[in-house]
């Protein structure tokens, strides 16, 4: 088999988009029948790579190899021709189609569609059966949840006879367990001779399924070897180019008075749905409580409702005075003044001002402290020379006050974010999905800074649906499904499958 | 009321039906596409105005008629580059597709034939005339049937039947072949279509360029059928009201044809306040009988009638990511 010609091979692949380079001359082989792993930090080029190879963005400079021949792609289609199969982060797939109707989008025989349905539906009974990719095939998309979508997308391409399938993220939505199966899945299709290119940020991922990993790192290749022969911590530092600390340090402390007290909250979105039903918990000073689980299970409905912008019933005690849950404009600037600090999950549309500087971002809701006015009017300089040292301590790069927050990279967005809400030294922090789209190297120290807090005595409710992050931080860790919380446990007490479990709905705590 | 007189109001319901109906299937093609349009009235009148010109000029409807395409054509070109190519704003686009249509009919009719911004009167073979379908006289006598096919059924211009026929392919087309399969897609999700392996600016003019066509078949037949020429601003709003027949259809292309001839029907009892007056006992103000299809529009634009979803993706040009 060694002698093989490689599946896939690109030579001096480049692209740039304006002035920044996407991908610099990048080279790599995949040989057939394997699955390879292509790992890398947000905005290390690995998706544009593989979308060139895709022909869904077209390359400045470099050459394509398919199976030893070389390729021109200049379009998807030609991609398709090629045999290669592609399941994007975010999935083509259009909402109100049937399964059948988005597998056979494209990939009709004839102008009447009647025979091109029966077919698909014949087909794909069998590949189904031959690879274990389970789905509806006249259910509608919208109708039907993310693991059956990404076999719809799965099925897609083989539907389009791919021999080589490339996927782009694909457990960012996935609860374990059905991440495991898409793993299960991934085997077959490999032991079935299909070659494999999983695109991921997850070092363990890489770890447990591929054969032969290659690294990217801002635009380049810095290394391909074989997964059996290499570490998670020498792959981190292959990433990030220096050693990375996978693991939090935490100091034993002892907990003290409950901060917060939720009882029986209860979120009804504008449709009248119950988003959140009736969840109880409390945090206590110096504890981090890690709230997990899938996303949209209620965690942002829960963080919209504490943090004073989501009406929202039940009662919230915060340090032994309830909490107005009315969901007005005062809620909010009530809360920051008691000394709650909130670091919303989407930092984006939520957290930053995009178009607005970032001295202005870094003084949103305490712009009308006393330090930052001059009788009426604000006090601009006061807030550049503030944001200028919170930018300082929280390396923020480029530390910059005036620049638009949309110039900087996610993590320091992010670390402005943080540097807003942790230097007013709050004693209950609210933090949501912190690490969402930033890079290994300031996940690093905005872990680090989330457990500082932590040591000062400050209580923390945190929400991630990244469970390793969970299982890291937190002191507690609660786990929330379809909108309630489906038990608690202690870290050292319990593991992913058990969490896994409970995010999917299973668990002997509730009858 | 007698049979007669049924007859004769949904008769014209019928005739008033047809320009909305055009402009509506044409609305469906291209909005379902992903690509708004409000210009559909501009393109309308543009049609009217080139196709009574030519028909008045060559004495033929038929030059007319293409005519009439070829402006819309034209004007749905424009549209096309501005939000496809160019990835415009789809709204300003029509606005500016209205407003130079408003404005140019005139200006172009006053110094082509100096008639105060008209066309002359059409006469004979640069009209449509109306056809009588086979055995129309010889059914004639048969009760009801008889009477009802006709009266009703037979005796419309070509483009009436052209227009009931779209219907029903509009329906094959969408639904059970590759191509209404590829347009709902990409109306829908484009990017879906484009890691298909298709292209979404080929689809998106495809279904643009239609448009065009059917609202020059609209605009041609006010001018060429409907009336005897054309006048200024003579498409009346009924672009928009074809707009609002599309959203109460929600974009399909049965329930298109009903919701036109509703507003048909409505626009028909205007012409005939003294049978209404008949039966409801009281005399209705004929400015509210005017008005009433309008209003009408702005009620279902309004959104009083029925959550209406329109196709995900309109209105907003195709980027790929980045």
């Amino acid at each position: 088999m060694t002698t093989a010609a490689p599946a896939i091979e690109l030579v001096g692949i480049s692209k740039a988009f304006g002035s920044v380079q996407a991908n610099k001359d990048i080279s790599i082989r995949v040989m057939p029948g394997t699955i390879h792993g292509i790992i890398g930090e947000n905005g290390a080029g690995k998706s544009t790579l593989m979308s060139i190879l895709y022909g869904f963005y077209k390359a400045d400079a470099g050459e394509v190899f398919i199976g030893g021949k070389k390729t021109a792609i200049p379009d998807s289609q030609a991609a398709i021709d090629a045999g290669i199969g592609m399941v994007f982060q975010h999935f083509k797939l259009v909402d109100n189609f049937t399964v059948l109707e988005n597998v056979v989008l494209g990939a009709e025989e004839g102008f009447m569609l009647g025979t091109s349905i029966s077919k698909a539906r014949r087909v794909l009974k069998s590949l189904s059966e031959d690879y274990g990719l389970n789905v509806e095939p006249d259910a509608k998309i919208e109708d039907i949840g993310v693991g059956m979508q990404q076999r719809v997308e799965i099925l897609k391409a083989l539907y389009r006879q791919a021999d080589i399938l490339i996927l782009d993220e694909p457990t960012g939505t996935l609860t374990p367990a059905e991440a495991d199966q898409l793993f299960r899945i991934l085997d077959r299709l490999k032991n079935e001779g299909k070659t494999i290119i999983l695109i991921t940020h997850k070092l363990r991922e890489i770890m447990d399924v591929t054969d032969t990993v290659s690294v990217m790192r801002a635009g380049e290749m810095t290394a391909t070897v074989k997964t059996a022969e290499v570490t998670p911590a020498e792959l981190a530092e292959l990433m990030v180019g220096r050693k990375v600390r996978l693991t939090v340090a935490k100091k034993d402390i002892s907990v003290g008075e409950k901060i917060l007290e939720v009882k029986d909250l209860s979120v009804k979105d504008i449709n009248g749905v119950e988003r959140l039903k009736g969840a109880s918990f409390d945090v206590r000073a110096g504890e981090i409580l890690g709230i997990a689980g899938v996303a949209g299970n209620g965690q942002s409905e829960l963080l919209e409702a504490l943090g004073g912008y989501q009406k929202a019933t039940g009662s919230v005690t915060y340090k032994g005075a309830a909490m107005d849950l009315s969901g007005l404009v005062s809620n909010g600037q009530d809360r920051r003044s008691n000394g709650i600090a909130h670091v919303p999950e989407d930092r984006q549309s939520e957290g930053l001002i995009m178009e607005f500087m970032a001295w202005e971002n870094a003084v949103f809701g305490y712009h009308l402290d006393p330090e930052f006015r001059k009788g009426w009017l604000t006090d601009n300089a006061a807030m550049k020379t503030d944001a200028a040292g919170k930018m300082e301590r929280f390396d923020v790069r480029p530390p910059d006050p005036l620049l638009k927050a949309k110039s900087f990279s996610g993590g320091n967005q992010q670390k402005i974010v943080l540097a807003r809400e942790f230097e007013r030294s709050p004693d209950l922090l609210l933090i949501g999905q912190p690490t969402r789209g930033v890079d290994i190297g300031a996940i690093e120290f905005i872990h680090q800074s989330i457990v500082e807090l932590r040591d000062q005595g400050k209580a923390i409710l945190l929400v991630s649906v990244e469970l390793d992050e969970i299982l890291a931080l937190s002191d507690r860790i609660a786990v929330m499904f379809d909108g309630r919380i489906m038990g608690e446990r202690r870290p050292s007490e319990t593991d992913e499958s058990e969490l896994g479990l409970m995010m999917a709905g299973m668990t002997k705590d509730v009858a | 009321m007698d049979l007669l007189t049924l007859l004769l109001i949904l008769d014209s319901t019928i005739r008033l039906a047809t320009p909305l109906l055009l402009a509506c299937l044409a609305g469906l093609y291209s909005e379902r596409a992903g690509i708004f349009d409000i210009g559909l009235e501009g393109k309308m009148l543009a049609a009217a105005f080139f196709s009574g010109a030519v028909a008045y000029t060559t004495g033929s409807a038929w030059l007319g008629l293409l005519a009439g395409i070829g402006a819309s054509l034209v004007l749905s070109a424009v549209h096309g580059i501005a939000s496809i190519t160019f990835r415009g704003n789809q709204l300003i686009s029509g606005v500016a597709i209205n407003f130079l249509a408003a404005g140019l009919t005139v200006v172009i009719a006053q110094s082509w034939f100096k008639q105060g911004g008209r066309t002359p009167q059409l006469v004979g073979d640069a009209r449509f005339e109306p056809i009588t379908l086979p055995f129309a006289d010889a059914v004639k006598d048969i009760p009801v049937f008889g009477v009802v096919y006709n009266e009703l059924i037979s005796g419309h211009t070509s483009i009436v039947y052209i227009a009931l026929l779209l219907v029903p392919l509009t329906w094959i087309l969408l639904y059970r072949t590759r191509f209404g399969l590829r347009l709902r897609a990409v109306g829908e999700n484009p990017a879906s279509v484009d890691t298909a392996g298709i292209s979404v600016v080929r689809l998106r003019y495809i279904a643009v360029l239609i448009c065009g066509v059917l609202c020059g078949l609209a605009g041609a037949y006010l001018a060429t059928a409907l009336q005897a020429g054309f006048v200024k601003d003579m498409s009346a709003g009924r672009g928009f009201i074809a707009l609002a027949a599309l959203i109460f259809a929600k974009w399909r292309p049965w329930q298109a044809l009903f919701a036109c001839l509703l507003f048909g029907f409505l626009q028909a009892m205007a012409l005939r306040p003294d049978v209404l007056e008949q039966y409801l006992g009281f005399k209705v103000n004929a400015q509210l009988l005017d008005a009433l299809p309008y209003i009408l529009t702005v009620v279902i634009l309004a959104g009083f009638v029925g959550k209406a979803i329109p196709p995900k993706a309109g209105g907003e040009p195709y980027v790929k990511e980045r």
